[in-house]
């Protein structure tokens, strides 16, 4: 095992030799790396079919694809928001689950409870109700630090819970069925070729996992430009030492504040997803359980990286799948994997990185200093 | 140095429990001045910093800064009303870089937020070119722009030292309060750092300077302030407190065939 860490170790760092090639490139060379890769992302649901590789990715006993949509998408997407609450603002929080399970019973309740809205117009909704509740959470639990806050939180997640399961409004333990789905697209014709329709049905996953994984890119873009800011900035000096932020005029509630509505708006989405998806959702769907998986995956993966809390989450959804022949030790063996990684390398698999660049493209007039 | 005074700390009283740490304290601190408080250990000198900051509201008293009262005021807003201040045991943001830690400072005096990051608006972008070089220029100033791109754990004593004070300087204070700036620094080190604190008066800051050592404080201050025990016990110029009977007893004890 520790040989195997040894080799990821090394791959790390080929990794950074890879990182310095990748910069001595051309755009444009650059570009058809970006473009391939994300073409390898969308092509993913035909993983298991390469030769070689296919074995290793490919998950016995369920369909690959349903493995990459359930699992896989809604890990990276929670992990995603979970990584800005805890990651960055370095604010504890054991009851994300509420927040997705707030995005799944507004998609529900719009829907097919209370009403026949289309998916498409629940999910913006859901998404700012999340939002909301993350705001109306926070408001008076912020206030709290370390410990105090994780308790309360895990509170919240049992609240909504046990809401759900005894309000009939939400469907009490029998939950909601017939939830919306995601609206077909296409047939689109570009010259020669057709593409589409993209059909959201019940047998095929496929389209639910490219709708997912475009949601994750448009996730990882807009997070991408508030790490690089003055909000990241605020986050992380947050994080580091409240205390000595505040004194630098950092406004620190209102950064909280935000850190907690972003990341329950992610939360949101994913539960959004995941409800479109499998069209049924209960109570017993968003157990406490689940929050210690999903901070599993932002702390395995590397806390505080945006790309370490994606690997994270493909881990802890994929790992299960992957070993699901093992049967009833499956979740042994899951643990165990989590033990040594958090042994081996407590930062995670990416640990979090000092940005080695400097935040702003260097002036051309020479502003960049000389190592 | 002018006679307007830039902050009037007023009858000061702070008490934690039954421990009075600052009795009645009034301090007076005049635009463009250096002044120095000094007196010795446990004497109420980063008291007296924390009550001015807002890191504790006092018990009993004001302090009033640019003719308003500051009392009040949650601790980034009196930062944003212009005091900054640095650390006795040095606090920086230590997986940040030394650039972005200044920024952060910077950034006090900015105000686009999510929507405008996530938009990338012009205004966030002209910001965030601001920030950054704001930042840079006072890396440069304080003689450390060659590490700007280092965590800041990873820095030299003497570098994390002077990056307190770019950070605190680029929330573009009024009032700078430097808290023991010279613990652990060799002679030459104090040297520069004297010459340091007259190029950041020199540049308009009013600078308040806790020191022990009596190198920096006679050399650098205009005016000195003893306190002891909680009390000022005296006032005036660097010359004269060093005179002072009651500053050499606090200091020195009072022998005893004179008691």
């Amino acid at each position: 095992m520790s040989q195997l860490l040894n080799l990821w170790t090394r791959f790390l760092s080929l990794n950074a030799d890879v990182q310095v090639r990748w910069k001595s490139m051309s755009r444009a060379q650059r570009l058809s790396g970006y473009a391939l890769a994300v073409l390898a992302l969308y092509l993913a649901p035909w993983w298991p079919k390469i030769p070689g590789i296919g074995w290793l990715v490919n998950t016995p006993g369920t369909q690959f694809s349903t493995v990459l949509n359930d699992q896989v998408i809604i890990f990276v997407l929670v992990a995603l928001g979970l990584n800005v609450v805890v990651g960055l603002a370095g604010l504890l929080d054991l009851g994300y689950v509420g927040f997705y399970a707030v995005g799944a019973y507004v998609v529900g309740v719009l829907t097919s409870q209370h009403a026949s809205l289309p998916w498409i117009v629940a999910l913006p909704i859901a998404v700012l109700v999340s939002m909301l509740v993350g705001v109306i959470l926070g408001t008076p639990t912020l206030r709290l630090r370390g410990d105090y806050l994780a308790i309360v939180t895990l509170g919240f997640g049992e609240i909504i819970r046990i809401s759900a399961k005894n309000l009939d409004w939400l469907g009490a333990s029998r939950g909601i069925s017939d939830i919306g789905k995601p609206p077909s697209i296409g047939p689109l014709t570009l010259g020669p070729l057709t593409l589409g329709p993209l059909k959201f049905g019940v047998i095929d996953p496929k389209p639910y996992y490219w709708l997912g994984l475009t949601l994750v890119f448009l996730v990882v873009f807009c997070l991408y430009r508030l790490e690089e800011s003055r909000v990241g900035r605020a986050w992380t000096a947050i994080r580091e030492d409240e205390d000595a932020a505040e004194l630098m005029g950092v406004n620190t509630f209102k950064f909280k504040l935000w850190a907690f509505a972003i990341g329950a708006a992610v939360g949101g989405l994913a539960g959004a997803h995941y409800a479109g998806k499998v069209g049924f959702i209960s109570p017993d769907n968003f157990p406490l359980q689940l929050s210690i998986l999903f901070l599993a995956a932002v702390v395995l993966g590397g806390s505080g990286n945006m790309y370490g809390a994606i690997l994270g989450g493909v881990m802890v959804a994929w790992l299960p799948e992957r070993f699901r022949n093992f049967t009833d030790k499956r979740v042994l063996v899951f643990g165990i994997a989590l033990v040594l990684v958090m042994v081996f390398r407590p930062e995670g698999l990416l640990p979090r990185r000092v940005r080695t660049k400097s935040p702003m493209k260097p002036a051309s007039d020479g502003q960049e200093v000389a190592q | 140095m002018t006679n307007e005074v830039l902050l009037d700390f007023n009858n000061v009283t702070m008490q934690f429990g039954g421990v009075t740490a600052l009795s009645d304290v009034s301090v007076k601190i005049f635009r463009g001045e250096i002044l120095g408080l000094i007196g010795p250990n446990g004497a109420g000198k980063t008291t007296c910093f924390n009550v001015m900051t807002g890191v504790y509201q006092p018990t009993q008293g004001s302090v009033v800064f640019n003719g308003s009262d500051i009392t009040k005021l949650k601790r980034f807003q009196i930062t944003q009303s212009g005091i900054a201040r640095t650390f006795q045991n040095i606090r920086l943001f230590s997986e940040m870089t030394a650039v972005e830690n200044v920024m952060v400072g910077a950034d006090a005096r900015k105000t686009s937020s999510i929507p405008a990051a996530l938009l990338r608006t012009k205004h966030q972008r002209a910001e965030e070119k601001e920030s950054y070089d704001r930042s840079m220029e006072l890396l440069a100033l304080m003689g450390i722009a060659d590490r700007a791109s280092d965590a800041a754990r990873n820095l030299p004593y003497g570098y994390q030292r002077r990056l307190e004070i770019a950070r605190a300087l680029a929330t573009e204070p009024e009032l700078l309060c430097l808290d023991e700036p010279a613990a652990g620094f060799n002679p030459a080190e104090k040297q520069q750092l004297n010459e340091l604190i007259f190029t950041i008066r020199d540049r308009g800051y009013t600078v308040l300077l806790i020191e022990h050592d009596m190198s920096v404080v006679m050399n650098v201050s205009d005016r000195v302030v003893v306190l002891d025990f909680g009390k000022k016990i005296a006032e005036g110029l660097p010359n004269e407190v060093r005179s002072n009977p009651d500053v050499i007893a606090a200091y020195l004890g009072v022998p005893d065939d004179a008691a």
